[in-house]
């Protein structure tokens, strides 16, 4: 059972399929909420390979600094705040799309066509 | 005293610009010419007061304005420097001086006109400009104000441009002065190159230029030079611009084309002349050419009714006596020439003027220029009708007056030029019939517009100008009477020729002037008899004609056309230069213009022009589906270039 | 041994919560995959002894954003999305950018299995994450609530509704 058990590598594995995945709905999905909870998915996967960095770096270890890695959570930290903020934002550019269009399809928004 | 000299080029671009933008600005300072007027003539008059007493202190060192360096480029260095020294300061006194007068003239003249303010704006433009040719230390700085004395004549005489024909002779002076000035600029080049051989720095100031020796090139720069000075002082082949510039208004014509930038090809020689004294072949073309222009010019005005064509003409003649001097090295009497030239031929311009004033006046008259609705004019103006016969009579050569010195001294320059029967001898004989024919047509034109019948229509009488107008035609009488006495004739003794051998003979040292000066010595009972004949004939020509015309009065002309017979249909068609230029250049040019070019023009030019923006427009129509405004199109396109990106960072 | 099963309990329940968001033809149940997969990721956090942001994850995504979601989801009463598993060119695309992305990035971090990522970890305790917060990034930490701030009002003013006239 040695494979299995977890390192950097397959956390950030893990990271890495869960990005491709948010991307991939990105990329396929027309329902406008579904597009930017893909987008959070994203996120968070970028949040989980940084908090795997961190501690990897913490267990590595550094000559002369308190707390090696802690760059990596504080990140994560602003990087949620962030998140939440453009949450808000993209929640309500989403309803005053509804309200003008009754219809949240981004395929059928497409105003910036030649 | 001396920090006060730059005002001297300053002052007049600070009048134009205030007269200039304060006139587009504001309707009341446009409305009140007695600012204007006063303005304009002081910001001519203190550089005049500053000149003269530059003149009257001069000590013989030149002294130097040096304001700023202007360009700098390798071992080029242009500065904005001037030089005062006895020919520059003697151009100035002529410049500034006669300036004044005609700007104190044109206050009167140009009253109640539309474009007051923009007048002296451009009369101001014009003093600088000038100030910066004559002043100038370098050949660039002359070089600016060779083109700006351009500019302000085509602004001048294009005055009234609202009249299609007026707007067409500015057209062509400028057309005809950037033939000349192209010519300017390739002599600019040569000598460029030839100093730049030398490793020192290159300021192309006119002492550099005159103390180096051009070696093969000197001949080309000599000819360049002259054929610049042919446009701008209206000599064949450029002259045809100078007769149809009378357009603009009679003191743009009387301190442009008369007195002053007329004659800046000759100063321009004159302060080369080194390079001219290096190339007597030049000196030759020069003075055939002038030669031939003064008789011409001479015989067209003959057979004009226009009293400005009259003067027009007799100012390209008069010109071509000046460069006759030049040809025969004779620079300090051309020079000479150009001072009295600018006395009685600016007195003669603004009596013309004056003339001109009056008979507008009258409004019966169609065309208060032409000399065959005048006649008894002495009557009503007596100022202008006395002043204008003073400065006829200094124009013909009557002695004592002071054209009479200047023109007697180019005939003994010209006789004594060389040994023998020669070219000069030809041109000596072909300028003595000049100064005859010039007696004729000015005592023509003087007695038909001031003396004999009235022939103007008599309910309305014309009137004398205000005495704004007549005080300038008095004072350039009187030096057109007394200027002579500058250059008394070298045999009456040394001391007695001021201008040549008390002031300019130290900026201008010419071998063929000494030459032509030891053989006058070595011949003085020819001299004597030269100078004798000359004035004799001077006075017999204008005491005939003046019996000629008096007698007969108007129908005087008429003799005259059956005595030239055929000929007289040549000189009243100015002998077909313009028809020539028509149809060997200007039809030529126009025709390739219209067929050859035009087509260039169309499927060339606009072709190569249509077909990019056509294969733009197209490919823009290709590319334009990218834009399909759909949000996960963009998404994709993105991704894969991500991919791309980092397939190329891993592996590439 | 434990940690060992944990995670991969929640390696498999977050990658079922991720396929999960983008397979589902109802929204709704599309926003609780994600929630699955959130708290999976806090499971995570938590075997990373990122014990504090495991905690805000847990309160700040699964609860504040999540609900956020699910309230407009509601709010809007959006339809389902029937051709989600319909196959067309850009879907295929979409898939083959994804595969590529993963099998590079696969490739690049092959050198990170030597890398232990076990053991204590002392820093995301809430302690020092609040001094690092207050002293070292003092300054991001106000600008955050300027962000947010700014969002705010952001919000209200995009989604607010326009009196006509």
């Amino acid at each position: 059972m040695e494979f299995l058990t977890p390192n950097a590598y397959t956390y950030l594995s893990v990271a890495i399929v869960m990005f491709a995945l948010g991307a991939i709905g990105v990329m396929t999905r027309r329902n406008g909420i579904i597009v930017f909870m893909c987008i959070e998915l994203m996120l968070n996967a970028v949040n989980l390979s940084l908090i795997t960095f961190s501690k990897m770096h913490a267990v590595a270890g550094a000559e002369g600094v308190p707390h090696p890695g802690a760059n990596g959570s504080m990140l994560v930290f602003f990087v949620m705040c962030v998140a939440a903020a453009e949450a808000v934002v993209g929640l309500s550019i989403i309803i005053a799309l509804f309200r003008n269009r009754l219809d949240i399809d981004i395929n059928n928004v497409n105003i910036f066509k030649w | 005293m001396t920090s006060l000299y730059p005002l001297i080029i300053l002052l007049p671009l600070l009048g134009a610009m205030v007269i200039g933008l304060g006139g587009l600005m504001s309707p009341a300072f446009r409305k009140n010419e007695g600012l204007i007027g006063a303005l304009a003539t002081a910001m001519v008059g203190i550089p005049f007061l500053l000149v003269a007493y530059a003149f009257f202190t001069f000590g013989g060192e030149k002294i130097s304005i040096e304001l700023f360096t202007w360009m700098q480029a390798g071992n080029l260095e242009i500065g904005f420097n001037y030089q005062l020294d006895e020919l520059s300061l003697l151009m100035g006194m002529i410049v500034t001086g006669v300036g004044m007068l005609i700007h104190l003239y044109s206050i009167g003249y140009m009253h109640g006109d539309q474009g007051y303010y923009k007048f002296f704006a451009y009369l101001n433009l014009f003093i600088f400009a000038m100030n910066n040719l004559i002043l100038g230390d370098n050949l660039v700085v002359m070089f600016l104000g060779w083109e700006g004395v351009g500019l302000c004549s085509y602004l001048l005489i294009g005055f009234w441009y609202s009249d299609m024909l007026k707007a067409e002779a500015a057209q062509k002076a400028f057309v005809a002065n950037r033939i000349g000035d192209f010519a300017m600029l390739i002599a600019m080049f040569l000598i460029y190159q030839g100093l730049g051989s030398a490793t020192e720095m290159v300021s192309l100031s006119f002492s550099e230029i005159i103390h180096h020796d051009f070696g093969d090139s000197t001949f080309w720069i000599a000819l360049l030079v002259f054929i610049a000075a042919t446009g701008k002082s209206a000599q064949i082949p450029l002259f045809v611009w100078l007769p149809d510039a009378m357009a603009g208004p009679t003191p743009v014509s009387a301190l442009i084309h008369a007195a002053t930038m007329v004659t800046s090809g000759i100063y321009l020689i004159a302060r080369m002349h080194p390079i001219f004294e290096a190339s007597p072949e030049v000196l030759a073309i020069i003075v055939v050419v002038a030669a031939l222009t003064a008789v011409i010019a001479a015989f067209t005005a003959i057979a004009q009714h226009d009293i400005k064509k009259v003067l027009a003409y007799s100012t390209v003649s008069q010109l071509g006596f000046m460069f006759m001097a030049l040809g025969a090295g004779a620079y300090i009497t051309a020079i000479f020439h150009v001072m009295t030239h600018a006395f009685f031929k600016a007195c003669l311009f603004l009596g013309s003027g004056s003339v001109i004033h009056a008979m507008e006046h009258m409004h019966t008259v169609d065309d208060p220029q032409d000399i065959r609705t005048m006649g008894g004019l002495r009557k009503y103006m007596p100022s202008t009708g006395t002043t204008f016969w003073i400065s006829t009579l200094a124009i013909s050569g009557i002695i004592p007056l002071s054209g009479f010195f200047s023109k007697d001294e180019i005939l003994a320059s010209l006789f004594f030029f060389g040994e023998g029967f020669d070219l000069y001898k030809v041109i000596y004989i072909v300028g003595m019939f000049t100064a005859m024919l010039t007696a004729f047509y000015m005592t023509r034109v003087t007695m038909l517009t001031f003396e004999g019948e009235e022939r103007f229509p008599d309910e309305k009488k014309p009137h004398e100008s205000p005495a704004i107008m007549t005080i300038p035609l008095w004072v350039l009488a009187a030096l057109a009477v007394v200027g002579g006495f500058l250059g008394l004739p070298v045999f009456l003794g040394e001391e007695l020729n001021w201008i040549g051998h008390g002031w300019l003979e130290h900026v201008i040292h010419s071998e063929h002037h000494h030459a032509i000066h030891e053989h006058a010595h070595a011949n003085e009972t020819i001299e004597y008899i030269l100078v004798a004949a000359s004035a004799l004939i001077a006075i017999l020509t204008v005491f005939f004609t003046r019996n000629f015309y008096s007698k007969n009065g108007l129908a005087a002309d008429e003799k005259v056309k059956n005595f030239f017979g055929g000929f007289y249909k040549t000189m009243e068609g100015k002998f077909y230069f313009d028809e020539f230029y028509q149809r060997t250049i200007i039809g030529p040019f126009k025709w390739l213009g219209e067929n050859v070019i035009a087509w260039c023009e169309e499927y060339i030019v606009d072709g190569v022009v249509k077909g990019i923006s056509d294969g733009v427009a197209n490919i823009g129509d290709v590319f334009k589906r990218l834009q399909s405004g759909l949000v996960s199109n963009y998404i994709l396109i993105i991704s894969l270039g991500v991919i791309l990106m980092l397939t190329f960072l891993i592996f590439g | 041994m434990i940690a060992t099963i944990l995670f991969w309990v929640f390696a498999v329940l977050g990658v079922a919560g991720a396929i999960g968001l983008i397979f589902n033809q109802n929204p709704v149940y599309a926003a609780l995959s994600l929630i699955l997969n959130f708290f999976s990721i806090a499971g995570l956090y938590l075997s990373l002894s990122a014990e504090f942001l495991a905690a805000i994850q847990i309160l700040v995504y699964a609860g504040a954003i999540m609900v956020l979601f699910l309230f407009v989801i509601m709010l809007l009463n959006l339809q389902d999305e029937p051709d989600v598993m319909k196959f067309d060119a850009r879907r295929g695309v979409a898939f083959l950018l994804g595969l590529a992305f993963v099998a590079e990035m696969i490739f690049v971090f092959k050198d990170f299995a030597q890398r232990d990522v076990s053991g204590e970890y002392t820093f995301g305790k809430v302690e020092p994450i609040g001094e690092q917060l207050m002293t070292q990034y003092l300054f991001p930490f106000e600008m955050i609530s300027v962000i947010l701030i700014s969002a705010l009002i952001g919000a209200i003013v995009v989604a607010r509704k326009y009196r006509h006239g």
